[in-house]
């Protein structure tokens, strides 16, 4: 089996400061791998890196065999897609959830937009109803569920998701990531899923990588993970610091 | 929602509906929470009137105007005061005053719509791409900018009429070249404040070109800040068109231009004072009426009020 994403050595420096330092990652096609770490740890870099959004100061990124260089191109948007953090900043606050879900296809030159639009919408399980609305005119839930299926009306393999539910209350959040989960089953997507939550971590994927400070800390299954069966001083200071407060 | 359904309810909940059915009921529905917010306003609904009416004498001049507003009646009727015959006197011409003022509103609009149709489009593009575009080209089309922001709007409109040639198209030209500088401030940092956010991210993701970005999701952004900047400039258009024309390098004579009446009416502001009095009225009407629906539109408008 291929690597869905691979990345040797990767580099991102914004104005001297090292962001990302030397990090590999292989991410296996249709698999779902998390990245975790306190925040400023560099997972959210990694994803915006790979989408093109980060400087590269130096290291390799290959999607799907190839290898990319300093821009990216209409076809690396087809396969890459994702789907960001603030479901109230990643909507254009001027343009009705047609027009959104329309640009992607007008951009690729892409003539089935009717069909494409209904179905996206019925799989992320928004009706006709939402087709006209204006971003305010929705909550944050359905927010994000629009914004995920603007990321899948291009019908990607790979959906890198930037703590796609930290902006959600805990009920909604639980139908984003049933959501999400659906979505990739029925589709076979490859997921990279930052988060800062081990409970949703070790929920949606096999693997993870924990980070800090632009390092990898370590990798580990989610078994492990649960078993808290971890090497390192890190990692088992985030989880018990997930564990929450304790009643003394 | 059924067709059914829709028949039955008020127009106006159709407008306000939380679900429209189609792009049109979006749109509409929009359109008449701006119109609701705006129509609040009490004096910008005066100053929405002022413009109507200064749209209606332009368009009817010809049935308005009982004289003609370029001959007059040399023998019996030179700077006859205001009365039955004419309502604001007649001018050292024996024109007749009324007249000239509603054939001037012709040349008024003609000055505000050509200036704002060449001044805000060049402001808006040289704003948003300088500020999309960041570095290079930010810094030397912000410079420009700030080279024709460094001179008084006036004096600059003198030398490049005085270069042109006096006439009323060269003013328009001169006004124009002097004014798009502010609007590309406006939308340099209307720009800079959405470009690092994450709808613009998300369309960059898409593959979308950076032309396209700026065209589209960009500009729409920018122009309700700008169409309430250039309608509350339209004022100061109007009064540098004005003083273009007082000076003598604006609309030449016979051209029944507000400014160049108050030129000409100068002479004999002392004994004939409607003369200067009645345009320079009309200029202080026309200008109110375009700052209160400015006023009026900022609010309705205003992308940082409300939910919009």
């Amino acid at each position: 089996m291929t690597a869905a994403i691979a990345i040797d050595g990767l580099e991102v420096v914004f104005d001297r400061f090292r962001a990302l330092k030397g990090v590999n990652l292989e991410v296996r096609e249709g698999e779902s791998y998390g990245l975790v770490g306190e925040s400023g740890s560099g997972k959210s870099t990694l994803l915006r890196a790979i989408t093109g959004l980060a400087p590269v100061a130096s290291g390799a990124i290959t999607v799907n065999g190839k290898a990319l260089g300093k821009t990216r191109d209409k076809a690396f948007y087809r396969d890459v897609q994702m789907v960001f953090q603030d479901p109230y900043g990643s909507l254009h606050p001027r343009q009705t959830v047609d027009r959104l879900l329309q640009e992607p296809l007008a951009i690729h030159g892409i003539s089935d937009g009717e069909k494409r639009i209904e179905r996206a919408l019925d799989e992320v399980g928004l009706g006709k109803g939402f087709r006209f609305r204006y971003a305010h005119q929705l909550s944050g839930g359905q927010r994000q569920r629009v914004a995920i299926a603007r990321a899948l009306i291009l019908e990607p393999s790979i959906l890198l998701l930037d703590e796609p539910t930290s902006a959600l209350d805990a009920s909604v959040q639980a139908e984003v990531l049933n959501l999400l989960e659906e979505v990739r089953r029925r589709r076979k997507l490859t997921f990279l899923m930052v988060s800062h939550d081990l409970a949703i971590i070790t929920h949606m994927c096999e693997r993870l990588m924990v980070m800090q400070d632009g390092e990898a800390v370590e990798t580990l299954t989610a078994s492990q993970l649960i078993g808290h069966r971890v090497s390192e001083d890190y990692t088992r200071n985030l989880l018990r610091a997930s564990e929450g407060f304790v009643r003394v | 929602m059924t067709a059914s359904d829709a028949g039955s309810l008020s127009r106006r909940e159709w407008l306000l509906s939380d679900r429209p059915a189609s792009r049109l009921q979006a749109r509409l529905g929009r359109a008449y929470v701006a119109w609701r917010r705006f129509s609040a306003n009490r004096l910008a609904l005066v100053g929405m009137l002022i413009i109507i009416a200064l749209l209606v004498v332009a368009a009817f001049a010809d049935v308005l105007a009982p004289y003609s507003p370029t001959v007059g009646d040399l023998k019996n009727a030179r700077l006859l005061p205001p009365g039955a015959a004419h309502w604001f006197g007649t001018d050292d011409l024996g024109r007749d005053i009324y007249s000239r003022i509603v054939y001037g509103a012709r040349w008024t609009l003609y000055v505000v719509v050509l200036v704002a149709v060449i001044a805000a489009p060049i402001g808006l593009l040289v704003g948003t791409v300088a500020g999309y575009a960041g570095g290079w080209t930010d810094a030397i089309l912000m410079r420009i900018t700030d080279i024709f922001l460094a001179f008084p709007k006036l004096v600059l409109a003198l030398a490049f009429v005085a270069a042109l040639g006096p006439g009323i198209e060269n003013a328009v030209l001169a006004i124009a070249i002097t004014s798009w500088p502010p609007y590309a401030r406006i939308a340099r940092a209307e720009t800079l404040t959405v470009r690092n956010s994450d709808y613009i991210k998300a369309v960059q993701l898409m593959g979308a070109s950076p032309f396209r970005i700026v065209l589209r999701h960009i500009m729409p952004l920018c122009i309700s800040s700008l169409i309430i900047r250039v309608t509350l400039d339209m004022a100061g258009i109007i009064l540098t068109a004005a003083g273009l024309g007082f000076l003598g390098l604006g609309a030449q004579p016979p051209l029944p231009e507000w400014g160049a009446m108050i030129a000409s009416g100068r002479r004999f502001i002392l004994d004939q004072w409607w003369v200067a009095a009645a345009p320079g009225a009309a200029i202080l009407i026309v200008s109110l009426g375009f700052n209160l629906l400015g006023d009026g539109l900022r609010d309705a408008l205003d992308p940082r009020s409300g939910d919009q």
